[in-house]
């Protein structure tokens, strides 16, 4: 097995001082695929957002080695430069900056050194096609107007263009049709590889058809309750949360 | 991408605040009273009717009192200002003639560097007048004046007399009749018929003394179908107490012409900007200012068009941005008088650090002004919890079938924007300049490249050190 890219030990955050994760233990070795699954409320998205660093998110006691460095007392911005990305559920609307403009700063930023305009042109033309978008798309405002798919192909669109060593992927399949449902798996496949690692967060089965995970997680009430290989996601579509504690309306993992 | 670069010089976060030592003509004297007046018109060596004018502006400033409405002016003593400040004998139109300090001071600003890059004219005024001053030979020979108004009125004295004073009379208000008596410098355009001056003319005013008074009076007056694009940029030493640097601007877009005046204005926070602006744009005329406030003390500014021609058009664009310890208030007018006219107003105004911007507008349409449409939009950004905007939009409305438009926003940046951008690797700072960039693109893509840039310069410097 590879090194670990991503070491998560013991824990524990709490937002607005209400602890949402109690221990947390994960480990994903660089290259797999891991699916976090659970109900909602289990604490998925405090998961997502602890590790990437949002100021609401207080981590409260654990560690989280990230290729090799503890990222705990790290800023949002060190961690993304460390090669973390994290693919959010909810986009942030900026009016007025364009996708080309924040796209360039971003690569820029986390690589240190201005990439030429034509460089970027060319990952821009290549990346973009993969996922369903046009030179036009570049002017947009970033966000702003986009629909809920695009959106969502765009946090890919901006992962594939910012080559990260391992990415948390919040809930992408929320809100998508099943054709962008394919258009952002084909994408995520086409980067999977030895040097990228990925975290799957989701509440349903549907986009682990398309892309399949090496391991499967069920997070429950802010703990990882089980793990298992791929057949635990087929388990889970079948039999739902129920046997983890969950109420049967919130459970059903299929949708 | 080229922008103009002062050398580095660490001055705290404003970077225009150095000032020379003072080599003055004559020596100023501060205060006001009518042998001011009588001074500098007799310096200048005017007509007995300007004389005349100045002095009669001179009663009416004496008589009214002082605004009350707006800003807080308690500070300002006008006894205590030089109200004329020769810096130098005569005007130059080569760099190399004007007294080295002053050439220094301009070349620091990148003044001499952007008018080769992308000028069609430049003056240069310091103090109280303009030191420096050239025009592009084929606008020249196309017959546009581009001169400093004090030669303007003893070279072309008949267009002068002309439109003087017909659109800001000196009674407009205590500040404009103050300028009206002891105006001096500022800018005289007068663009012939049909004639397109494509690229911006622009002129710079440095008040380099303190407890100066700067008072100059500008006169654009574009001819049927002409097209000019007028800019200005103005800074100031920081001093420990007041300067004043009070304007008339008037403009005169006849049919079918078309003027924009650009400002950006970034004087240092000991000065109060007073400044009267107001264009006529007659039949089918476009009138369009771009207004961006990044300095002072207190502005008190609001751009004023009157649609007095059938399809006229007004437009205005306004940024500003208020740090600690600054005031901004500005805004807009526009009255309809002719049918079939159109305005549109476009603020933004960004508060950080305890710094307060206000939104004072004013949408008139007159009786006889049918199928007027006015369209308003104010957005206000707030970067922390101890800076304030407040809105104060007038509307009167005097047709039936008038269309107006007034949307008002006002918002704080998001913790979850900060984070979404910071997450793609941008540092906090580098984030909350981007949402600000973002916010004001709808201006500043209005813009040529240069200011644009130069904008975009100025408010991240003054955002220097607001994180944290």
């Amino acid at each position: 097995m590879a090194d670990p890219i991503l070491q998560i030990s013991g824990l524990e955050v709490a937002v607005d001082d209400t602890p949402i994760l109690k221990g947390v233990d994960l480990t994903v070795p660089q290259g797999e695929v891991h699916a976090l699954m659970g109900p909602n409320g289990s604490g998925k998205s405090t998961l997502a957002y602890a590790l990437a660093g949002h100021p609401r998110y207080e981590i409260t006691a654990g560690s989280v080695i990230f290729d090799g460095q503890d990222i705990v007392e790290m800023e949002a911005d060190e961690r993304a430069r460390l090669g973390l990305f994290l693919a959010m559920q909810y986009p942030v609307e900026v009016p007025g900056v364009s996708v080309m403009n924040f796209l360039r700063t971003s690569i820029n930023a986390i690589r240190g050194e201005d990439i030429s305009p034509r460089d970027f042109i060319k990952l821009f033309d290549s990346k973009s096609e993969l996922l369903g978008f046009d030179r036009s798309f570049a002017d947009r405002y970033l966000n702003t107007g986009f629909s809920g798919g695009e959106k969502k192909r765009h946090e890919i669109l901006q992962m594939a263009m910012i080559e990260p060593k391992f990415a948390v992927l919040d809930e992408t399949d929320s809100g998508l049709d099943v054709d962008a449902l394919k258009v952002v798996s084909e994408g995520v496949n086409t980067m999977r590889g030895p040097g990228l690692g990925v975290l799957i967060i989701t509440h349903y089965t549907r986009i682990l058809r398309y892309i399949k995970p090496d391991v499967v997680h069920v997070m429950f009430e802010g703990r990882i309750a089980r793990t298992g290989g791929p057949e635990l996601a087929d388990y889970l579509e079948e039999h739902g949360y129920v046997e983890f504690g969950a109420a049967e309306e919130a459970a059903a993992p299929a949708g | 991408m080229s922008s103009v670069k002062p050398p580095d010089i660490d001055l705290g976060q404003y970077k225009f605040g150095w000032h020379d030592p003072a080599n003055y003509v004559f020596e100023p004297k501060r205060g006001l009273n009518a042998d001011v007046v009588r001074e500098i018109s007799f310096l200048k060596n005017e007509p007995e009717w300007m004389l005349k004018f100045r002095l009669r502006a001179l009663e009416i400033f004496e008589r009214k009192p002082m605004p009350t409405w707006g800003g807080d002016m308690d500070g300002i003593d006008f006894q205590n200002i030089f109200y004329f400040i020769r810096s130098s004998e005569k005007q130059s139109t080569d760099w190399n003639d004007v007294p080295s300090d002053i050439k220094n001071t301009f070349d620091r600003l990148g003044i001499p560097e952007a008018e080769q890059k992308y000028l069609s004219g430049v003056s240069a005024q310091y103090e109280s007048e303009v030191v420096y001053h050239s025009l592009r030979e084929d606008l020249d020979k196309k017959g546009v004046i581009f001169c400093d108004t004090d030669t303007a009125l003893r070279e072309h004295e008949d267009i002068f007399r002309e439109h003087w004073a017909t659109i800001i009379p000196p009674g407009d208000n205590k500040l404009a009749a103050l300028n009206s008596a002891v105006w001096s410098g500022g800018s005289f355009i007068w663009v012939p018929p049909g004639v397109q001056v494509e690229i911006p003319l622009q002129a710079y005013f440095r008040i380099n003394a303190e407890n100066m008074g700067q008072f100059e009076r500008t006169l654009i007056i574009c001819e049927p179908g002409s097209f000019v694009h007028y800019v200005e940029g103005c800074t100031a030493p920081v001093y420990t107490s007041d300067s004043l640097h009070s304007a008339v601007v008037e403009i005169i877009v006849k049919e079918g012409a078309r003027c924009r005046y650009t400002t950006i204005q970034n004087w240092s926070t000991n000065v109060y900007n007073l400044v009267t602006k107001r264009a006529q744009a007659h039949k089918n005329a476009t009138m369009e200012w771009v207004d961006g406030n990044l300095g002072s003390k207190l502005t008190m500014k609001y751009p004023a068009v009157w649609l007095t021609g059938p399809g006229a058009h007004g437009e205005v664009l306004s940024v500003a941005m208020a740090s600690e310890g600054m005031h901004q208030d500005a805004g807009a007018k526009m009255v309809h008088v002719a049918p079939d006219t159109s305005s549109t107003i476009v603020s933004k105004s960004i508060s950080r650090g305890g710094g307060r911007t206000s939104y004072r507008g004013l949408v008139q349409v007159e009786p006889g002004a049918k199928r007027s449409k006015a369209s308003v939009v104010c957005d206000a950004l707030l970067l922390d919890e101890d800076s304030r905007s407040d809105t104060y939009p007038y509307m009167d409305i005097r047709e039936e079938d008038a269309s107006i438009g007034h949307e008002a926003t006002v918002s704080k940046v998001a913790d979850d924007q900060i984070f979404y951008l910071m997450s793609r690797g941008l540092s906090e700072e580098e984030a909350m300049a981007m949402i600000v960039r973002g916010f004001i693109e709808p201006i500043a893509k209005e813009l040529p490249m240069e200011y644009a840039v130069e904008l975009n310069r100025l408010i991240e410097l003054q955002m220097e050190g607001s994180i944290g």
